[in-house]
């Protein structure tokens, strides 16, 4: 089992034709055999993307269109910024059932627009600004190291790309192995919290254990360690290791001095790692740590 | 970005807001001209620097008892006495940490007649993903204070980015602070004319600590801070040019010329990392291990050589670094980049501190097989875990 996706899981490359989008498209075709079925291009519709291994794509005007050729239901962007947010607003006109948008670098203001456009849709948005999601042996939507993973009961979710290969390495190297990883993304405005993914793991029989990665600014970790609280009460509870970067980061360079005002003093990694803990989340003192930590929490 | 007070107030202006008269000077002889371009009774001499507090800041080259960083003035003699001493001078506010910052501007402003102060600022609420104002009647305080002391003076308002800010949602700011007759008036246009300016520029903060009402019932902006969202910037060509780099870190100046995410700090150990959480992490666990972090250093994820090659020139250049930790999880950012970046710069600026280098991920065998063959004199580590100790055990001794 797994969350999102699976080795039936249809995927459209959204900026296929740029070096990013082809050098991760062919990574995600030889994990495993991903469909990635078709990219799109406005001016490049009717021709074909071809692969170093020489499998060939069909690339289409429009999301719309290579939907409804390929029927796929997700789509991967790997688009510059300055026109990442009209491709997201694209696949949800598309009717896309799992956008996830790579690209880092995006407006904020543009995904203001774009999430409230998203929530009166049926889409579901992973990102901006983060390394997509993968499920062991079966699909890789993104830029995560297949190498390193391991099918197995983890679910590990982070708002960070890197440690979320830290967390996926260290349980593959612990013997555990992962159900899915999904990398949320960096940005203020995102189109999936961790309460989402938390509520997919929690759901899915297969993963047995969750390691959780957030880090300084916002409160999306407290929100995250009140749902926990609340699923508990309800006997919906999993063993969770969790950690926070950015305890030594010095205050005002991450954070807006007014953002501090509109979260009521939240947004430190004490805080953080305090509401975590009163979550009953076993936090890990150190980011080497987090394959350790869980290996003891589930003895 | 950050820009001055008067620089937004420019800003602003040009969207129709009022804003008091004032002139800017970033020389010593432009003063006289500049209080005289005012009609008086009162001239408010401003610092301009990139940091809040500056009322109640102290100049380190005066007196302890010498006035803060923004003088009222009654006469345009003691305007320019004030300007005198205050110009080329050091301010430390609650905002700049104890070496302070060099006020090598200063805005003249015309005076105001003030009923009463209040407190806007509009920021993207990452919590609902909307923009919003925050209103509060406690102008001209530490808003953070405010908050924790009386979160119920303060007031958030969610503006819909598809319908934009609307009478409706001007009026409710309006109500937040109990406007009546014209002040109600001019304030319902002014959100709209700031909301606009918001969205229009990329804003990532604007706030007005205070918006004044006059004993006129007149509204006028009487400070205003506000900052550029970075990854906007490539639109506003126009906003770029208020930058001012010398209120940057002259390390941090050259990373962004190579587009790295660089912060220094004030520890002892330079860090090279990809990805911010990871580079984050690496802060801590070098602070878990017993010694603290020269710099943040995301090198990002498409880095090429050359881009390496300037990070770790710029971490060497770093006089406080006893030790270098290069640690990298190669997803995008591939391993034998990183160390053809390395060894470059070695090559290039020499080495003369212990270097610790970790790599993991995409082509880390042959990543690791360059370090090797380079000859370079470098600890190599198994993991973050192993990376950490040995650069502190090789620091600290």
């Amino acid at each position: 089992m797994s969350i999102l996706i699976n080795s039936d899981t249809k995927i459209i490359v959204q900026g296929l034709t740029g070096k990013t989008g082809t050098f991760h498209t062919e990574q995600a075709l030889a994990y495993h055999g991903t469909q990635m079925v078709a990219g799109t291009h406005p001016k490049k519709g009717g021709t074909d993307w071809t692969a170093a291994s020489g499998q060939a794509l069909p690339i289409f005007a429009s999301v719309a269109e290579a939907k409804d050729v390929t029927g796929a239901s997700a789509s991967v962007i790997y688009v510059p910024p300055a026109g990442a947010a009209a491709a997201i607003e694209e696949a949800i006109d598309a009717g896309i059932e799992l956008i996830t948008c790579i690209t880092e670098g995006v407006p904020v203001m543009d995904m203001v627009r774009v999430k409230e456009k998203l929530d009166a849709s049926n889409s579901r948005l992973i990102g901006p600004n983060c390394p997509g999601l993968m499920t062991p042996d079966q699909c890789k939507i993104g830029i995560m190291p297949g190498s390193i993973f391991k099918n197995g009961s983890v679910g590990v979710l982070s708002r960070s790309g890197t440690l979320t290969y830290e967390a996926v390495y260290q349980t593959t190297v612990a013997g555990l192995g992962q159900t899915s990883a999904v990398g949320i993304g960096g940005d203020p405005v995102k189109g999936t919290e961790f309460i989402d993914i938390l509520e997919l793991y929690l759901a899915d029989e297969a993963t047995k254990s969750i390691i959780m990665i957030g880090e300084i600014g916002g409160s999306a970790e407290e929100e995250a360690a009140q749902f926990l609280i609340d699923e508990a009460k309800k006997g919906r509870k999993k063993p969770v290791v969790g950690f926070i970067a950015g305890r030594t980061a010095p205050p005002g360079r991450t954070m807006g001095h007014a953002g501090a005002v509109i979260s009521g003093g939240k947004g430190g990694a004490e805080d953080k790692i305090e509401a975590m803990k009163a979550a009953g989340i076993s936090v890990s003192p150190s980011p080497a740590k987090l394959g350790e930590t869980l290996v003891e929490l589930l003895k | 970005m950050n820009i001055h007070e008067y620089q937004a107030k420019q800003i602003l202006k040009g969207f129709g807001a009022p804003v008091a008269d004032g002139a800017a000077i970033t020389d010593i002889t432009q003063a006289e001209a500049a209080i005289n371009s005012l009609p008086g009774p009162v001239w408010v001499v401003k610092s301009q620097i990139h940091a809040g507090g500056r009322g109640k800041g102290k100049f380190v080259e005066l007196p302890e008892d010498a006035k803060g960083g923004v003088r009222v003035s009654f006469s345009a003699e003691e305007a320019l006495a004030n300007v005198k001493e205050m110009f080329g001078n050091t301010l430390v506010t609650a905002q700049t940490g104890p070496a302070g910052k060099q006020v090598n501007r200063l805005y003249i402003e015309d005076g105001a007649d003030i009923e009463s102060e209040l407190y806007l600022s509009i920021l993207v609420d990452r919590e609902t993903g909307q923009t919003s104002f925050v209103a509060s009647t406690e102008g001209g305080m530490d808003i953070e204070a405010v908050a924790e002391e009386t979160p119920e003076l303060i007031h958030t308002i969610g503006i819909s980015a598809a319908a934009g800010c609307t009478d409706a949602d001007a009026a409710k700011i309006a109500d937040a602070y109990k406007l009546e007759g014209t002040a109600r008036e001019q304030g319902i246009a002014l959100f709209k004319v700031l909301y606009k300016a918001f969205v229009e520029k990329d804003m990532a903060l604007l706030e007005i600590n205070p918006l004044i009402v006059t004993k006129k019932n007149d509204v006028q902006v009487l400070d205003a801070k506000v900052s550029f969202d970075g990854n906007a910037l490539f639109r506003h060509p126009d906003i770029m040019e208020y930058r001012d780099e010398t209120e940057e870190d002259a390390k941090e100046i050259e990373a962004s010329k190579y587009d790295l995410a660089y912060i220094a700090l004030d520890g002892e150990i330079g860090c090279m990392v990809n990805g911010a959480g990871l580079a984050m992490a690496t802060m801590d666990i070098i602070k878990l291990y017993g010694a603290s972090p020269a710099n943040f250093l995301d090198v990002g994820g498409g880095a090429t050589t050359e881009k390496v090659t300037a990070a770790f020139k710029i971490i060497t250049s770093d006089p406080n670094v006893k030790g270098i930790l290069v640690n990298i999880f190669g997803g995008i950012m591939r391993c034998d980049v990183i160390a053809e970046g390395v060894i470059q710069a070695v090559k290039d600026v020499g080495l003369e501190v212990p270097l610790v280098v970790r790599l993991e991920g995409t082509k880390v065998a042959e990543g690791k097989k360059l370090i090797n063959e380079s000859g370079l004199n470098v600890i190599a580590a198994d993991d973050l875990d192993d990376a950490a100790q040995k650069i502190v055990k090789a620091v600290k001794g």
